[in-house]
């Protein structure tokens, strides 16, 4: 394709239509006689499905219509003219309410002239808002409330009853009405009548739907393959077109012939159920027509239908040259906005660089380095659109041609412009713009800090890169797509791209109270995560965690905010997170403040300084954190979840009383003496009051765990800062795991009247219902491995059952809103411009552009002076 | 508050949202200078515009991320784990498809009954609940013998249960008369009502049926409310049921019809029409968001709940709903059932105007968004005349 001459046509509108049977035959280039598709040689018969006025699909024949060769013809259609007309499948349903809802005698509509203009109104409301197919519903139940389906207003005829026989065949009374007679009714339809119907009538006749030629298809769009011992074998299309043709040809020898009816209707029938599944395979009551390994055929509706179809797969969606996919892997000292590339890759991928005066000698050392050199070229795109392989026989060649003009392809280089991509991409910051950094190895390279827009993580995930063509495409990549700025998340307007896991724990236990090292153990510390600008840390000798911190926030920076601290106990001094003029007063970090989702002082941050900033801010900091860690040591370890006698005797306690209390409830249900709640039954009352005691304890465990925890063990602290794991995870490591639910309430089938076979009949204990009272650092018993297994098993199921569920509502809502934009005047508007929303949400604000979806007034009365 | 300084502030009224300003006004300083809030409110200004969505930005889509995205994480699990004082209601992904989906029956209706005083001060409250729950001849039943030589039923009813809600067996019979036509009861004493077929056909098979039949015939409370549970919310005494009934609810003396609140979208549209519905697709959507712990903003709910609501009606967001109405026919055709669509614009004689998204990427065109939206103007120099 030549991309050097502008675009000069666009495609305004598209108008939709019928054929009408002439219009079939004067667009036809061939008019088709027979089924055989080649003759002896091999050369496509004339009149035949293959012939060459149809277009070519094989190399050095030439279209016979418009001489051109294979790939440049695009292909005619020609026509068969069928021995007998036969009904279109798909305008069944419409003929059955046409035959319906006219007379049989003159073809007017019954309804009666003068009445007919005031029901115009209401089935064009009607269409407009539900419909044709209703629209139709309409005007048979207003017929049917005239009482004229009787007989006919205008010529007083006699009206029969008609009926379908699925698929195709009209019945009149129970006589049949042939596709001839159809058509000649439908032919005496007037114009206007048919208006009614809303049909138009200069596009679509009722009778064009009972075919009486069949257009062929181009060649092109059936093409034949070659198998690899020489056989051809012939498309779907094709097969279906041939079984038409040879029963037609029957059909005209049959008739021509004077044969008796019924063989000409059962040849007829023949004809209409392969004309019925050349158009549509899949009708319901029809067998399907299948290849010889019996296979269903697919013919056009199949071609068109369903996510494998035309329509979704090829004009929807479409395929890229120029990517890349493979497995990704962390690399924290790359910038969250590089990618590294591997090598191999980089010398694959190639930019485009258009040779000017002024880069040609810089553009001539890429093509004298040949391709297997790097930075080397691999093609070389001559004006006249010839692409030249640079190989060390060209080379030479190329250098000379080479001038002004010509498209030089370069390998991939540090600093070029790619989209990095993992799938699902279910948000826009699925596929942002990151910049190349070619590095050695064989992986895809990521900064952590991305992971989450991405929801990348590294047990074997893979990832697409893709390299923009044009400058116009790198130009939007770059200002659109760029990670800076997709740090705000659209869905809740705080920063999505920020710290994650070592490098919130880190900083939290930098920044914790006590954290005191010697300023050259400080400035080692800084240096090591890549801070080499020391001058804002004290000069003194013994420095603090916060005011290491504190020397990578700028002077001018304050802030206030909470720490997670600050919801279990307000009063301690780390709660709340005080920044004065860049110096970080009190408080302590931790995802409250650094987290993705959460992080206000990114978000803050990032108003002040901007985009590029933050992402210096957010690799400085997640470097510090992780240094912190890396030079101080940092593992999660067994004995972190080990509890003290007493604690362990507490915990005891609190499971030993609910299982009493179980205990108790059960009996007072037997007795009778249990209350019911209002609006259960005794049994529900039960199974809900038992629930709740031992969740009750569970939680009662898990806050005699957190109490009794060690507070510097890195578990805890892990817990504490909120880089990973709850304290819900640890105590159901240390103490209890607690009751496993299925299906909203306790484990209570499996076998008859009991769950496992170990217990009796009818227990309705804690334990034999799925209660696990062990940690998992002790051990479960093997009931409630058993218990565990099931309510295990359930959450696969369900994670398996959402995933399509959820995706289908989010397919169903993104084409219903994809039209939906901001215009010019801030109103929100639709394709055909129907207001929506007078203002973007009621005031016009952009979520990536807000502070958690609000302007921040307080930070900006405090601002001003 | 500085009041002297309203006039300032008054001057940004209209081009400032009114919660912006408002907000701007609970913050400010005790005292706050002429000149100093003059300068925040050229500030906040700025920030608001600067802060507006661009022209051209396709929200719908954004919203559309915004709340596809989410779901993926969203549990299955309709359970509830709040435990004893709550109504099993559907939650998670199945109940946002449900809204979305502008169902006209709810899986699990719910009401919120608020009370008037001095009821909402737990005023024969749980009198009150009862009241409302719907009962039906099932429920006072004592026995119901069939004669079957003579071809009647006889009805026994429970004097208990009829005090309890302040029945006699003569407001039943009437009820049932009333309810079912071409049979005749008469009331015996001790609660017995007397059921005989008209005198020519009797056919015994047809009682059958009426016996089941009659069971539920509606005799006290209000129709649809299948559980009452009443609770106590801040301080105030309030009914929850399952099942919902909101115009007959709403038309009790006791209750608070201002507050009254049922999750069933269908019936606020049909009593209270569009923008109740509007502001009950929000609130449901908002509350499911919220209580799987995600954060969505309630913009992108805003524009979803504004294009159900677009047409008038409430539509889904469906093959039925929305993307029915589209212009377009391509459009139409790249979400489901294609053929139909082409067939019947084929019929109309349809034109696609391609001025949507998905066509223009089908033709290979700039899209009619963001970046694709904005034309340039160029004076091109006439053919053969060189500078």
């Amino acid at each position: 394709m030549d991309n050097t001459k502008p675009v000069y046509k666009y495609v305004d509108s598209i108008e939709f239509g019928l054929l009408s049977p002439k219009m079939i035959e004067n667009m036809a280039k061939a008019k088709i006689v027979t089924p055989e598709l080649y003759d002896k040689e091999g050369y496509p018969v004339d009149g035949g499905l293959m012939d060459v006025r149809l277009g070519v699909i094989d190399p050095g024949l030439r279209c016979k219509t418009d001489g051109q060769k294979l790939k440049e013809s695009f292909g005619h259609f020609g026509y068969l003219e069928l021995a007998r007309p036969v009904v279109h499948i798909s305008f069944v349903s419409v003929l059955l309410d046409l035959l319906r809802s006219t007379c049989r005698i003159c073809g007017r509509i019954l309804i009666p002239k003068e009445k007919i203009k005031a029901y115009m109104e209401i089935l064009d409301k009607i269409t407009l808002e539900q419909g044709l197919t209703e629209r139709r519903d309409k005007i048979k139940m207003i017929i049917a409330d005239l009482k004229t389906i009787q007989t006919c207003p205008y010529c007083k005829a006699k009206q029969q009853k008609i009926t379908i026989e699925k698929p195709s065949t009209y019945m009149e009374e129970d006589r049949r009405i042939s596709p001839i007679e159809v058509r000649s009714r439908l032919e005496r339809i007037p114009d206007d009548d048919l208006a009614v119907f809303g049909i138009n009538p200069k596009v679509a006749r009722p009778e064009w739907m009972v075919l009486t030629v069949l257009p062929i298809p181009p060649v092109t769009i059936r093409p034949s393959i070659t198998l690899e011992t020489g056989e051809r074998s012939e498309d779907d299309l094709t097969h279906k077109l041939g079984d038409i043709v040879r029963i037609n040809q029957r059909l005209f020898e049959n008739i021509n012939a004077g044969a008796p009816e019924i063989i000409i209707e059962d040849l007829w029938d023949l004809l209409q159920y392969h004309v019925t599944t050349f158009f549509d395979n899949e009708v319901s009551q029809l067998p399907p027509a299948r290849h010889r390994s019996n296979q269903p055929l697919k013919t056009l509706a199949t071609r068109i239908k369903s996510k494998e179809g035309r329509i979704r797969k090829n004009l929807a969606g479409k395929r890229t040259n120029f990517s890349a996919r493979t497995v990704i892997s962390p690399d924290p000292k790359i910038d969250i906005n590089e990618v590294g590339v591997p090598m191999v890759i980089a010398m694959k991928l190639t930019v485009p660089e258009r040779v000017t005066e002024w880069n040609m000698d810089y553009l001539k050392k890429f093509i004298e380095r040949g391709s297997e050199t790097y930075p080397g070229s691999n093609y070389v795109l001559r004006p006249d659109g010839k692409r030249k392989r640079v190989t060390n026989e060209t080379k030479e060649q190329l250098l000379e041609e080479i001038q002004p003009g010509f498209i030089v392809e370069r390998h991939l280089m540090d600093g070029d412009i790619a989209l990095f991509n993992r799938q699902p991409s279910l948000h826009r910051m699925s596929m942002m713009c990151h910049r190349v950094k070619v590095l050695p190895g064989l992986t895809l390279r990521l900064n952590p800090a991305v992971c989450e827009p991405y929801n990348a993580d590294f047990d074997g995930d893979e990832m697409n890169l893709h390299i923009p063509q044009t400058e116009e495409a790198r130009a939007e990549a770059e200002i659109l797509m760029q990670v800076q700025t997709q740090i705000i998340s659209p869905r809740y307007g705080l920063s999505i791209i920020a710290c994650l896991q070592d490098g919130i724990s880190g900083n939290y236990l930098l920044t914790r109270e006590g954290f005191k090292v010697s300023r050259k153990d400080a400035i080692d510390l800084l240096a090591s995560s890549g801070i080499e600008d020391f001058d804002k840390l004290p000069k003194k000798e013994m420095v603090t965690g916060k005011e290491i911190f504190s020397s990578i926030l700028p002077e001018d920076f304050n802030f206030e905010g909470r720490s997670r601290m600050f919801n279990k106990n307000p009063s301690d001094p780390d709660s709340i997170v005080k920044i004065v003029n860049g110096k970080l007063v009190s408080g302590v970090m931790d995802s409250n403040n650094l987290g993705a989702g959460s992080g206000l002082l990114l978000r803050t941050l990032h108003k002040k300084y901007g985009a590029d900033e933050i992402v210096i801010f957010i690799r400085k900091i997640n470097g510090l954190g992780t240094e912190v860690l890396t030079k101080y040591g940092f593992t999660s370890k067994i004995s972190d979840i080990d509890l003290g006698k007493e604690a362990r005797a507490n915990v005891n306690g609190a499971l030993d009383a609910a299982e009493n209390d179980v205990v108790k409830l059960i009996e007072s249900f037997k007795a009778g003496t249990l209350e019911p709640l209002p609006g259960r039954n005794l049994t529900e009352t039960l199974e809900l009051r038992i629930l709740e005691r031992l969740n009750k304890a569970r939680n009662e465990s898990g806050k005699l765990v957190e109490a009794a925890a060690s507070q510097t063990s890195n578990t805890m602290v892990m817990v504490r800062s909120g880089s990973r794991g709850n304290i819900i995870n640890v105590a159901q490591m240390a103490a209890c795991v607690g009751q496993q639910a299925l299906r909203g309430g306790r484990i209570s089938r499996g076998y008859q009247r009991r769950s496992l076979s170990c217990f009796k009949k009818d227990d309705l204990g804690a334990e034999a219902r799925g209660f696990i009272r062990h940690g998992f650092k002790a051990g479960l018993k093997p009931q409630e491995m058993f218990f565990m297994a099931m309510t295990g098993r359930d959450s696969l199921m369900d994670t398996a059952l959402r995933t399509p569920k959820s995706g289908y509502l989010y397919r169903r809502l993104a084409n219903a809103l994809q039209d939906l934009k901001v215009e010019y005047d801030f109103t929100v508007r639709d394709a055909s411009k129907k207001i929506v929303q007078f203002s973007y949400g009621e005031d016009g604000l952009d979520v990536s552009r807000t502070e958690g979806g609000k302007i921040n007034v307080k930070n900006i009365i405090d601002s001003v002076e | 508050m500085s009041n002297d300084h309203s006039d300032i502030i008054k001057e940004y009224i209209g081009r400032l949202p009114e919660a912006l300003i408002q907000e701007v006004q609970d913050n400010l300083p005790e005292r706050c200078g002429k000149e100093r809030l003059k300068k925040i409110m050229a500030k906040v200004e700025e920030e608001y515009i600067s802060s507006l969505a661009a022209p051209g930005e396709s929200v719908g889509i954004i919203s559309a991320e915004s709340i596809g995205e989410p779901g993926t994480q969203m549990t299955l699990n309709t359970f509830h784990f709040a435990g004893v004082a709550e109504m099993n209601v559907t939650t998670g992904l199945p109940r946002l498809i449900e809204v979305l989906d502008g169902r006209k029956t709810i899986s699990t209706e719910l009401m919120t009954v608020f009370l008037k005083k001095p009821y909402s001060e737990g005023k024969d409250i749980k009198r009150i609940a009862e009241s409302l729950k719907e009962l039906t001849l099932n429920y006072f039943l004592s026995e119901i013998v069939m004669n079957i030589s003579e071809g009647h039923m006889k009805i026994v009813l429970n004097q208990e249960k009829m005090d309890l809600v302040g029945l006699t067996a003569t407001n039943i019979n009437d009820t049932l008369k009333k309810a079912v036509k071409a049979y005749n009861f008469k009331l015996d004493k001790d609660n017995t009502i007397i059921v005989t077929q008209s005198a020519k056909d009797k056919d015994i098979i047809q009682l059958y049926k009426l016996k089941e039949k009659i069971k539920t015939v509606h005799i006290h409370g209000i129709k649809g409310i299948k559980q009452i549970l009443p609770v106590k919310k801040g301080g105030e005494f309030l009914i929850i049921t399952a099942g919902s009934n909101l115009k007959e609810v709403v038309a009790l003396d006791f209750v608070d019809a201002t507050r009254a609140y049922t999750n069933n979208i269908y019936e606020v549209e049909k009593i209270f029409g569009i923008e109740a519905a509007r502001q009950l697709i929000i609130n449901e959507l908002m509350k499911v968001i919220e209580e799987q712990g995600l954060n969505v903003n309630i913009r992108h709910i805003m524009l979803v709940a504004d294009t159900m609501c677009m047409s008038g009606r409430v539509l889904g967001i469906n093959r039925y709903g929305i993307v029915k109405e589209k212009p377009s026919v391509l459009a139409r055709a790249s979400f489901e059932t294609p053929i139909t669509h082409v067939i019947n614009a084929a019929m109309a004689g349809e034109s696609d105007p391609l001025n949507s998204i998905i066509e223009n990427v089908m033709m290979n065109q700039p899209i009619p968004a963001g970046t694709g939206l904005p034309g340039l103007i160029v004076r091109v120099p006439k053919k053969g005349k060189k500078e």
